[in-house]
């Protein structure tokens, strides 16, 4: 069975929990998109639009010399760092904004974490013609400086928001306030493949280029399918871009890897279904971290993107399937990942993105223990690149920030 | 005599919308959350929205549970909300605030995000709301085509369910949605979050029409931006129910410190409603 079901549930997940006044545009956008799917010049619209701005097709590198620390595995990374604005999150954007445009709607809001999702739609915006806000925790304004100010100058209106923890969790309650009032206008262009149906299907549609392309790269160009497949899960879109057109492949394995931040035990993780149990969030029926009584329990990830206590409700579906299998990374694993990246492969990933290397790492050391004798293909999603994070990395490896040395100056 | 005669449509509190009407007046409902400024307050303010100043007040009170993520919600519910999260409110002293309006004679519901009553257990949460002396919740996220349980759960322990019609509503959802109703509809006046405006919406009358039209069994009310008696009488000239909300709970803006004042704030908008709707269908 093709999931979501028509009323958007992935088994119990799912769903369209959602004040009234938002039902009529998620049916709008639902028949929008089934329309705009099934017409060839959408596509063929997109398809230009990925091949000469975004720069799709993103390419596989083999990480050789990261490979030698990871037992016998090879670990291939699917570069969707190198597409424009340095992540996955185009892939969506320039989707939906195209719908935007069909829809007759000239204003687009969105929620970031990382900046990377805002970033990309202020990029589209810019692009189409759109009007734009987006909407980011305070918290995430201070550590993703950087990408505030690329936004702003792609003529965004950036809003923090100060309510509740401050990071991408309030950013969406605030965008979907937006939205109640301005649905006339406007299309909330979210980020991720949560929220209510049918964004967990239409962002996951738009992702899916993701697998579609690696499984064919794979294949044509690295001697078959890969073993595993790896990514990292904050609300989880690059992760169902990864593993979609490889669910039906009995044979590769699916590893989500969660922000376990400073350990579960703490408490001050984002490991939404290591640590989660089912429950409602913004408009979906998931793996949520929550309290006894229900209350959102705030999460916490050294990456602005992965700090979301919830998940998108495919993902949760997989989980209980036991289809894919999802691990919790903490800050000091993603971290020394990311650097150990840079160092030996010359590619600073995004501090989400070093969640999974860091997860691949981890299986290919378990399974060379397991068995000596197998050499797994392991395909990570390198979902993100890391320039956003300098600040970030700089603080955590106490970097001083000045020239190592001085020379040739006059006496 | 009220045109609403279905005693299964009514349920507990259409009918007191129903009495209501047969007195020549709309019904003044009136919406605090539990909690704020702490939760023995609250129970104060609560009684002070059903007495009113000279004992008119509000005849049903919605008992509003404080939510992390409030989607529904503007600015001014949200920052009591968030403090009363940060006092300790718990999702139990709904039913001690229910049993405290009941008291005084009004009729409590509970208005609350879905996330809540699944956590708690929707029978548990029905069987303990009724036992207080609750009549039925409003679930503003809770799509009414996906929540057997919750019918289940409502009708074990005869609650009302109130669920939401917006301006933008197909006549099919409206269709649906009050088909799901027991007790009344709840019609947002305004696409938007909850919040006091200065003037009333034209789309309240619009949505009032199409509901009575789709579905003339059970009452009709209208919240979202209802904010003083005059507003309380335009829409009680069409509406079954007048919901108000931020505006009482603005009355509450010393945060606790003058409490006896904020309290003869609210007795004061609160009898300023009630002869609002009073006097709204002359």
């Amino acid at each position: 069975m093709s999931l979501p079901t028509d009323t958007g549930h992935f088994g119990q997940f799912g769903g369209r929990f959602v004040p009234e006044a938002l039902q009529a545009a998620l049916a709008e956008l639902t028949e929008a998109f089934d329309a705009a799917w099934a017409d060839p010049s959408y596509h063929a619209e997109l398809e230009k639009l990925q091949r000469d701005y975004s720069g799709r097709p993103t390419p596989i590198t083999v990480a050789e010399n990261f490979s030698r620390q990871c037992g016998n595995a090879t670990i291939l990374l699917k570069r969707e760092d190198l597409n424009h604005t340095g992540a996955h999150k185009i892939n969506n954007v320039l989707g939906q904004a195209l719908l935007t445009k069909r829809m007759g709607k000239t204003r687009v809001i969105a929620e970031t974490g990382a900046g990377q999702h805002g970033v990309a739609t202020a990029t589209a915006a810019a692009l189409l013609g759109l009007e734009c806000r987006v909407y980011m925790g305070e918290v995430d304004t201070q550590r993703q400086a950087l990408n505030v100010a690329r936004m702003q100058l792609l003529g965004a209106e950036v809003y923090a928001v100060a309510a509740g923890s401050r990071t991408l969790k309030d950013a969406m309650n605030e965008a979907m306030r937006d939205w109640v009032t301005t649905v006339e206008d406007t299309h909330y262009l979210i980020g991720t493949v949560g929220g209510p149906h049918p964004f967990p299907y239409l962002v996951r549609e738009l992702q899916r280029v993701i697998s579609t392309e690696a499984r064919r790269q794979m294949i044509a160009e690295h001697g078959g399918l890969p073993d595993y497949v790896a990514a990292c899960v904050g609300g989880g879109s690059n992760a169902i871009g990864m593993f979609y057109d490889f669910i039906e492949d009995p044979s590769v394995g699916l590893y989500g890897f969660e922000a376990e931040g400073e350990g579960i035990s703490t408490g001050r993780h984002a490991a939404t279904i290591t640590a989660g149990s089912p429950g409602v969030l913004h408009g979906a029926r998931t793996y949520v971290l929550q309290d006894e009584e229900g209350q959102t329990i705030e999460s916490h990830s050294i990456s602005a993107g992965l700090d979301y206590p919830g998940v998108g409700p495919e993902h949760a579906w997989l989980a209980t399937t036991g289809r894919a299998v999802y691990e919790p990374v903490t800050d000091a694993d993603a971290m020394d990942a990311f650097k150990q990246l840079t160092r030996t492969e010359g590619i600073i990933p995004a501090i989400e993105s070093a969640h999974a290397v860091a997860g691949a790492k981890r299986l290919g050391l378990r399974l060379a223990q397991e068995n000596p004798d197998l050499h797994p293909k392991i395909l990570v999603c390198l979902s993100g690149r890391g320039d956003k994070d300098v600040a970030t990395a700089f603080d955590w490896f106490g970097l001083p920030g000045v020239p190592d040395k001085t020379v040739g100056g006059l006496e | 005599m009220s045109s609403f005669t279905d005693a299964a449509r009514l349920g507990n509190t259409g009918a007191v919308v129903a009495s209501c009407l047969d007195a020549g007046r709309p019904a003044l409902v009136g919406y605090l959350p539990v909690g704020y400024p702490s939760v023995a307050q609250s129970m104060e303010a609560f009684r002070a929205v059903v007495e009113g100043e000279d004992g008119r007040g509000a005849d049903i009170v919605e008992i509003g549970i404080p939510y992390s993520d409030p989607l529904m919600d503007g600015l001014v519910i949200q920052h009591a909300t968030v403090k009363a999260r940060a006092r300790g409110v718990h999702t139990r002293d709904a039913f001690t605030a229910a049993e405290t309006v009941a008291a005084t004679g009004a009729a409590p519901m509970v208005m609350t995000y879905w996330n809540l009553i699944e956590a708690y257990g929707p029978d548990r949460f029905a069987r303990d709301l009724a036992s207080a002396g609750g009549r039925g919740v409003i679930t503003p996220d809770l799509p009414p085509d996906d929540c057997p349980e919750w019918f289940e759960a409502s009708d074990a322990h005869s609650l009302d369910r109130v669920f939401l019609i917006a301006p933008s509503s197909t006549d099919e959802r409206i269709a649906l949605t009050m088909g799901s109703c027991r007790g009344w509809v709840y019609a947002t006046s305004v696409m938007g979050v909850t919040g006091a405006r200065s003037a009333t919406s034209d789309a309240a009358p619009v949505i009032v029409g199409r509901a009575r039209a789709i579905d003339p069994t059970i009452p009709v009310g209208i919240g979202l931006g209802v904010s003083n008696g005059a507003q309380a009488a335009e829409i009680g000239g069409y509406a079954d129910l007048v919901i108000v909300g931020s505006a009482l709970l603005k009355c509450l803006d010393s945060d606790g410190a003058d409490m006896p004042g904020d309290l003869r704030r609210l007795r004061a908008l609160s009898g300023e409603l009630a002869a609002g709707v009073a006097s709204a269908r002359p």
